[in-house]
C-alpha cells in the first residue's frame, strides 16, 4: 500500500491569459505495499516543501482573481478487485516573519470640499472639514489598523462614517495586465450625527483568510487599500483612498 | 362453637358494673406518678430555645459547602430540622436567592461563579443592575405601537435605503453573519409594549435554544440582530426599557460563550481556578475565543459591534491579563461614534455595568466615559435631536429623563468607594455645563447619601438655579428628598432645608408632580421633627390632593405617606394626637385602597403596642379603622381575606383592657359584637375574652361571688349563651358551648352550665359526615369523637338537676349517639361506648377523681345511694349489650381484623375498671381475650405486653387474683 502525498498547484485564472502554475510537487511513498493491520493505523509521515525550480513559496491565499492553494492528496492503490481510495485536503501556509520591523509612515489627513476630485457641482456640496490621521499605512497583518478622525464642522449632518477595506489583484501576462479591486470588508465607525471636534477612533482588524501580505512578483500582485467613505445626510458621499502595505512580522 | 362462645358472652355481660372496681384516687395517683427528679436549670432541656447562629447565607449559597454552619447553644446536642437542612433554613435560604447581590441569572451555577468574582471589588453595598432594571421597565413605559426589524434574510433589500459604500455581492457575503435564518426577513410591527417584550423574550430564548443545539453562528446572529435594535430610537420614551431588555439577552449571550470557553479548558477533569492566568488555558480554548473575537470585529455596523464584543469582555481574560484593561478603553473610545446622544449615553451604562462587573478595579475608564459624556452633552441641544423630538411629539423635560437611569448607573459606578474628592471634582464638572439639571440629578440619585445631605443646602442653591425650561424641578426635588431620608444633613440646617423644600414643593402646580415630592419629604419631616410639623406637612399635602378629587390617582403615594408617618410615629397616643392623621385618612375614598391602608395601621398597631390601653382616643380610631375594614368583607371576599382582616381586628381587641373595670369590659365587648358581627373569628374571639372575664371574675373574688359579681358572671354567661349560636362552623359552636358551659359551671351558675350542655347535646345530631378543615373535606368523625370524649369527662362532674331524672345529660347524649347515623363501616360508635364505660365507672366511685371548687358533684349529691348506682348499673347494662351485639357482628371474614381490636380494647376497659375477683367478669375477660386472638389479627407484641402488665400488677396488694387471670390468659403463637 502506498500514500502519494502533494499535489500542490497554483491556479491562476485570470483573463484567458493565465492558466494554473504548479509551484511545488512532491511524492512521497508513506507505507510499503503490504497488508495493514486490522483497527485503526495512524501512519505519521513529514516531507519538507521544495520548490519547482526557482519559483517562491507565496502564503496561503483565496483571491478572486487570484488563488495560492496547497493541497495534500492521500491516494491508497488496493488490490486488483477492490477500488483505490483517495482523500484530499488543503492546508495552511503562513510565510515566515519579515526580518525588521516595518517603518512606521503615519498619514495625517484633511477632507474639505475643496479636496475631492471628480466632484461634478462643487457649489452645491455642503461645507464640511474633516481631519484625522492613520497610525502607520505600513501595517502589520495580525495588527489592527488604527487612527483617528475628527469632523471639525459639516454643515449637513453626518449618517454615517465607514473604513473600507479594498484589495487589489492584478495580472500581468504577454497581452498586457488586468486590475480589479473587490472590497474584503466595510467597518462602520459612526453612526449618526456624530459630535462635532470629538476625535473618532478609527481601528480595524484585518480579517484572516482575505487578507495576506502584500505580493508582488513578476505574474501578478495582491495589494490592499483603505477607503475612509463619509456619508452625509443629503447622500452626499465623501471617500478618501489610502494605499496599505502590509505585512507579517 | 363461635355461637356457643358468644353466648357465653352474653351471658356474662350483665354482671359487669356490679363489680365496677372501686378505685382510691389520691392513692393510685401516687403510685403512678412519675418520679420527680429535680430540674437543674444549667442543663440543656429538650425544649429549651435553640440559638442557631447562621453564619452569613451568602456565603453558604455561594459555595455550597455542604458543612453545617449552624450551632445551637447546647453543644450536647444538634437540632434536627438544622441539621436536616444544612443549618441554613429555607426561608433564609429564599432571602439569599433573593439577595441583590445575586444578579438575576438564570443559572444555578453561574450565579456562585459570578458572585465569587465580584467579591473582591464589589461588595454589597454596590446597588446591583438587576434592582435597577425592573425600575427601569416600570417607569420606561410607552402605549404607542413598537416594531421590530430583524433582518434575518439577506439584505438585499436593505442595501438600497442604508445608502453604505458596499457593493452589492460584497455585501452577501459579508453579512452572512447576519442572516438568521436564510430568506426570512422578520419585520413585525404595530406591537404593543407587551409584545414586544414578549417578543424579545422569545428571542432570548430561541439564542438559548440556537446555543444548546449547537448552533453557534445562529446564536450570534441572533445577538447581532437583538443589539441592532437598540440603534433605533423611534419610540424613543420606550427606548430606556428597550435597553433592559436587549441587553438581558447579551449578557445571557456573554454569559454562554464564556462558560463554553471555561469548559473546554478542563484538563484531567479539573476545571480552572477562578483566578486562572492565561497560561493555563489550552490552546483550544484560546483558537476559540480568538475566533469569536475576529467573528465580532468583522461586524459591520457599529452599534452591534460595540454591544457585542462589549457582552463578552469577560473572555478577554482567556487571552491576556492585560486584554480586559486594553479592551475597555478602546470600547469607551468607540463609543464616541454614536451619533445619537441617547444611544451612545446607554451604550456608556452597559459598558459601565460590565466594566464593574469583569474588572471593577479599572476605573478610569468610567471616568473617561462619564466625561466623553460631558463633551458631547451640548448635542443634546443640537438641531438633529431637536428635530427628531418635533417629529416624535416629545417634550424636552420628558427627553431628559429619559437619560437618568444611563447617567445614575454610571455615576453610581464611579461614585462606588470613590474618594471625596472624586465626588467634589465630578460635582464641579457638572456645575460648569449649562442647564444642568439632568446631571444634578443624577449626581443626587448616585452619589452616597450622606455625601449629599452634608451638602444638602448646597444643592438647594444649584437646583433653584436651574433653568425652568429643562429637566423637571420637581424630580430634583425629589431625589434630594431620597437623599436626605436615608442620611442626616448638618443638624443646623435641618429647618431651613425643610423650609426650603417646601417652599418650593408647596408651589407645585400638577397634584402628580406635587404628591410625588410630598411623599419622599414626609419621610425627612417625620425623621427629624415633631408631631406639630408633620401635622402641618399632612394638612399641606390634604389641602392640595383635596381640590378635583386628585387623590384619586395618587393612592399608591398617599398610601407610602401613611406608611411612613406610621414607620416612625408609632406611638399610638401620640399618632392619633396628629390631628390631621384621621382627616388624611379619608382621602382614600376607594374602599380597597382604604382598608390597604387600614390593615397597615392595625398592623402596626400589633406589631409596636407593647401594653394593652383603655386611651378613648385610641381606641375610638381604631374602632372606627377596624370597622372599616370589617365593612369590606361582603360575599365576594376571600376567605383568606377574611382571616387576615380577623386576625388584626382580635389582635386590636386583646389589646383593649380597662383594667379592673369589668364592666366597661363587658360592654366594650358588646359594643364590638355589635360592630363586628359578619366576622366568625372575632366573635369566636369575643366570646373568649368574655369567658375570660368571667373567670378573670371569679379570680378576683376567690371564688367567692358577691351578689354584685354573680350578676355580672351571668351577663357574661348570657353573651357568650347568645353569640354562640350565630355562629356557622359545628365544631366550633360544639366546643365553644362545652366550654362556656365549663366557665359557667366554674362560676356556680349551675342551670346556665345546664343550658350550655343541652344545646351541645341537642347540636351533635347536626354534625356533618364531612367537614373542611383548611379548604379540604375530610371525614369528621374524629373531631367528633374527640370532642365527646371531652364532654363525657365534663359530665362527671355535672351534678344531676333536682327536677330532671338521674344522669340526664348522660342519658340524653347516649340517645344522640344512637341516633347519630354512623359511617357504615366504622367503630366509632362502639368506641365511644366503650368510654362511656369509663365514665360510668368513674361515676360509681365515693369520691370522684376531680371536681369543680364550690359545686356538689354526683358524688356528694347522692353519696353512693344505691338507686343511683342501680341507674348506673342499667345504663352498663345497655351499652355493654350494644357493643357485644357489635363485636358479634364483626364476625364476617372481612371484619375479623376489627373484631379483634374491639375486644381486645374492650378487654383493655375491663380489666382497668372492672372488678375481676368476680368470676363472671373473669369469664367475660378471658373471652374477650381469646376473641381477639382468635383469629391471629391481634398483634402478639401487644399481647405480650398486657400480659406482662397483668402479671406485674398482680405483684400489687389487692390484685392477688390477677395471677390467676395471667394463667386463665393463652398467648397464641402466629404459627
Amino acid at each position: 500500500m502506498t500514500e502519494k502525498a502533494k499535489k500542490p498547484s497554483r491556479s491562476n485564472r485570470f483573463s484567458h491569459c493565465c492558466l494554473p502554475i504548479q509551484i511545488i510537487n512532491s511524492t512521497i511513498e508513506m507505507v510499503k505495499p503490504g497488508k495493514l493491520p486490522s483497527g485503526k493505523t495512524e501512519i505519521p509521515f513529514e516531507f519538507p516543501l521544495h520548490m519547482k525550480g526557482n519559483k517562491v513559496l507565496y502564503e496561503t491565499y483565496h483571491g478572486v482573481f487570484v488563488n495560492i492553494q496547497y493541497t495534500l492528496r492521500c491516494d491508497m492503490r488496493r488490490s486488483l478487485l477492490a477500488k483505490d481510495l483517495t482523500k484530499t485536503c488543503e492546508f495552511i501556509v503562513h510565510s515566515l516573519s519579515q526580518k525588521g520591523k516595518p517603518m512606521p509612515s503615519p498619514v495625517d489627513f484633511t477632507i474639505t470640499p475643496e479636496t475631492l476630485q471628480n466632484v461634478k457641482e462643487r457649489a452645491s456640496l455642503p461645507k464640511f472639514l474633516i481631519r484625522g490621521h492613520l497610525s502607520s499605512t505600513n501595517c502589520i497583518i495580525t495588527q489592527p489598523l488604527t487612527g483617528e478622525l475628527v469632523v471639525e464642522n459639516a454643515d449637513a449632518a453626518v449618517k454615517s462614517i465607514e473604513l473600507q477595506l479594498v484589495r487589489v489583484e492584478t495580472c500581468g501576462c504577454a497581452e498586457g495586465y488586468a486590475r480589479d479591486a473587490t472590497e474584503i470588508q466595510n467597518i462602520q465607525i459612526a453612526d449618526g450625527d456624530v459630535c462635532r471636534g470629538l476625535p473618532i477612533p478609527i481601528y480595524m482588524v484585518f480579517p484572516r483568510l482575505f487578507t495576506c501580505p502584500t505580493l508582488e512578483t513578476t505574474n501578478f500582485k495582491v495589494e490592499f487599500e483603505v477607503n475612509i467613505v463619509v456619508l452625509l445626510h443629503d447622500d452626499h458621499l465623501i471617500t478618501e483612498n489610502f494605499p496599505l502595505k502590509l505585512c507579517r512580522m | 362453637m363461635f355461637l356457643c362462645q358468644y353466648a357465653c358472652i352474653l351471658s356474662l355481660y350483665s354482671c359487669f358494673l356490679r363489680h365496677a372496681r372501686s378505685r382510691n384516687y389520691v392513692s393510685e395517683s401516687e403510685v403512678c406518678k412519675l418520679e420527680s427528679v429535680p430540674l437543674d436549670f444549667g442543663d440543656y432541656h429538650p425544649l429549651k430555645p435553640i440559638t442557631v447562629t447562621e453564619s452569613k447565607t451568602k456565603k453558604m449559597n455561594r459555595k455550597g459547602s455542604t458543612s453545617s454552619t449552624s450551632s445551637s447553644s447546647s453543644s450536647s446536642m444538634l437540632d434536627p430540622l438544622s441539621s436536616v437542612l444544612d443549618g441554613t433554613d429555607p426561608l433564609s435560604l429564599f432571602a439569599a436567592a433573593a439577595d441583590p447581590v445575586t444578579t438575576t441569572a438564570t443559572m444555578d451555577s453561574t450565579r456562585k461563579k459570578r458572585d465569587k468574582d465580584d467579591s473582591p471589588a464589589v461588595g454589597s453595598d454596590f446597588e446591583p443592575w438587576s434592582s435597577k432594571r425592573g425600575e427601569i421597565l416600570a417607569r420606561y413605559t410607552t402605549t404607542e405601537k413598537l416594531s421590530i426589524n430583524l433582518y434575518m434574510g439577506s439584505e438585499k433589500g436593505k442595501a438600497a435605503t442604508t445608502g453604505s459604500a458596499v457593493s452589492e455581492k460584497v455585501r452577501t457575503r459579508l453579512e452572512e453573519l447576519d442572516d438568521l435564518e436564510e430568506g426570512s426577513q422578520k419585520e413585525l410591527l404595530n406591537l404593543t409594549q407587551q409584545d414586544y417584550m414578549n417578543r424579545i423574550e422569545e428571542l432570548n430564548q430561541s439564542l438559548k435554544d440556537a446555543w444548546s443545539s449547537d448552533q453557534k453562528v445562529k446564536a450570534l446572529k441572533i445577538v447581532i440582530q437583538c443589539s441592532k435594535l437598540l440603534s433605533d430610537t423611534t419610540v424613543i420614551q420606550f427606548y430606556p426599557s428597550k435597553f433592559v431588555l436587549i441587553t438581558d439577552i447579551l449578557d445571557t449571550f456573554g454569559k454562554l460563550v464564556y462558560e463554553r470557553i471555561q469548559s473546554m479548558c478542563v484538563d484531567n477533569r479539573v476545571s480552572l481556578p477562578d483566578n486562572f492566568s492565561p497560561e493555563c488555558v489550552n490552546d483550544t480554548a484560546k483558537e476559540t475565543c480568538l475566533n469569536w473575537f475576529f467573528k465580532i470585529a468583522s461586524i459591520r455596523e457599529l452599534i452591534p459591534r460595540f454591544y457585542v464584543e462589549a457582552a463578552i469582555l469577560k473572555c478577554n481574560k482567556f487571552l491576556s491579563k492585560t486584554g480586559i484593561s486594553e479592551c475597555l478603553p478602546r470600547l469607551t473610545s468607540m463609543i464616541r461614534g454614536i451619533g445619537d446622544p441617547l444611544v451612545a449615553v446607554y451604550a456608556r451604562a452597559y459598558l459601565c455595568r460590565v466594566g464593574m462587573e469583569v474588572a471593577p478595579q479599572l476605573k478610569e475608564s468610567l471616568n473617561k466615559n462619564f466625561f466623553d459624556f460631558l463633551l458631547t452633552f451640548k448635542q443634546i441641544h443640537g438641531d438633529t435631536v431637536q428635530n427628531q423630538l418635533i417629529v416624535q411629539c416629545v417634550e424636552i423635560p420628558l427627553y431628559l429623563t429619559l437619560y437618568s437611569p444611563a447617567i445614575d448607573w454610571i455615576l453610581q459606578c464611579i461614585a462606588y468607594r470613590a474618594p471625596e474628592i472624586l465626588l467634589t471634582e465630578m460635582m464641579e464638572r457638572c456645575k460648569k455645563l449649562g442647564n444642568n439639571a439632568l446631571l444634578l440629578n443624577s449626581v443626587m440619585s448616585a452619589f452616597r447619601a450622606e455625601f449629599i445631605a452634608a451638602r444638602s443646602m448646597d444643592f438647594i442653591g444649584m437646583i433653584k438655579e436651574c433653568d425652568e425650561s429643562g429637566f423637571p424641578k420637581h424630580l430634583l426635588f425629589r431625589s434630594l428628598g431620597l437623599n436626605l431620608a436615608l442620611a442626616d444633613p448638618p443638624e443646623n440646617d435641618c429647618l431651613q432645608i425643610l423650609n426650603e423644600a417646601w417652599k418650593v414643593i408647596t408651589k407645585l402646580k400638577n397634584p402628580q408632580d406635587y404628591i410625588n415630592c410630598a411623599e419622599v419629604w414626609v419621610e425627612y419631616t417625620c425623621r427629624h421633627f415633631t408631631k406639630r410639623e408633620v401635622n402641618t406637612v399632612l394638612a399641606d399635602v390634604i389641602k392640595h390632593m383635596t381640590p378635583d378629587r386628585a387623590f384619586e390617582d395618587a393612592y399608591p403615594q398617599l398610601q407610602s405617606i401613611i406608611q411612613k408617618v406610621i414607620t416612625y410615629i408609632y406611638d399610638f397616643s401620640l399618632l392619633f394626637s396628629v390631628e390631621k392623621f384621621l382627616p388624611f385618612l379619608d382621602m382614600f375614598q376607594k374602599e380597597s385602597v382604604r382598608v390597604e391602608v387600614c390593615k397597615c395601621i392595625m398592623e402596626s398597631f400589633i406589631k409596636h403596642q407593647q401594653e394593652s390601653t383603655k386611651d378613648p382616643v385610641i381606641l375610638n380610631a381604631l374602632l372606627h379603622i377596624c370597622k372599616t375594614m370589617h365593612d369590606s368583607v361582603n360575599a365576594l371576599t376571600l376567605e383568606d381575606e377574611k382571616r387576615m382582616l380577623a386576625a388584626l381586628i382580635n389582635g386590636f381587641i386583646k389589646m383593649v383592657s380597662f383594667g379592673r373595670d369589668f364592666e366597661q369590659q363587658l360592654s366594650f365587648y358588646v359594643e364590638a359584637r355589635s360592630t363586628f358581627c359578619n366576622l366568625e373569628p372575632v366573635l369566636v374571639q369575643l366570646i373568649h375574652s368574655v369567658n375570660q372575664l368571667a373567670m378573670e371574675t371569679r379570680k378576683v373574688m376567690k371564688g367567692n361571688h358577691s351578689r354584685k359579681t354573680a350578676a355580672f358572671v351571668r351577663a357574661c354567661v348570657a353573651f357568650c349563651f347568645i353569640t354562640i349560636p350565630s355562629l356557622s362552623s359545628i365544631f366550633t359552636r360544639l366546643n365553644l358551648y362545652l366550654h362556656s358551659g365549663q366557665v359557667a359551671l366554674a362560676n356556680q351558675c349551675l342551670s346556665q352550665a345546664d343550658a350550655f350542655f343541652k344545646a351541645a347535646v341537642s347540636l351533635v345530631p347536626e354534625v356533618p359526615k364531612m367537614i373542611s378543615v383548611d379548604g379540604k373535606m375530610r371525614p369528621s368523625d374524629a373531631f367528633l369523637l374527640e370532642f365527646l370524649c371531652n364532654f363525657f369527662s365534663t359530665l362527671l362532674v355535672v351534678p344531676d338537676h333536682p327536677e330532671q331524672g338521674v344522669l340526664f345529660l348522660v342519658r340524653g347524649l347516649l340517645n344522640v349517639i344512637q341516633d347519630y347515623t354512623w359511617e357504615d363501616n366504622s367503630d366509632d360508635k362502639i368506641r365511644i361506648y366503650t368510654n362511656v364505660l369509663h365514665l360510668l365507672s368513674a361515676m360509681t366511685q365515693e369520691a370522684y377523681i376531680y371536681h369543680v371548687d364550690k359545686v356538689d358533684s354526683n358524688d356528694t349529691l347522692y353519696g353512693g345511694d344505691s338507686k343511683f348506682l342501680a341507674e348506673i348499673n342499667k345504663l352498663c347494662e345497655t351499652v355493654i349489650a350494644q357493643i357485644l351485639d357489635h363485636l358479634k357482628t364483626l364476625g364476617k371474614e372481612e371484619t375479623l381484623k376489627r373484631q379483634s381490636q374491639l375486644a381486645l380494647y374492650f378487654f383493655n376497659t375491663i380489666l382497668a375498671h372492672g372488678d375481676l375477683r368476680n368470676n363472671k367478669l373473669n369469664q367475660l375477660s378471658v373471652n374477650l381475650w381469646n376473641l381477639a386472638q382468635k383469629h391471629g389479627f391481634a398483634d402478639t407484641k401487644t399481647m405480650v405486653k398486657t400480659l406482662e402488665y397483668i402479671k406485674r400488677r398482680s405483684n400489687q396488694p389487692e390484685m392477688s387474683h390477677f395471677t390467676d387471670l395471667a394463667l386463665r390468659l393463652p398467648l397464641q403463637s402466629r404459627t
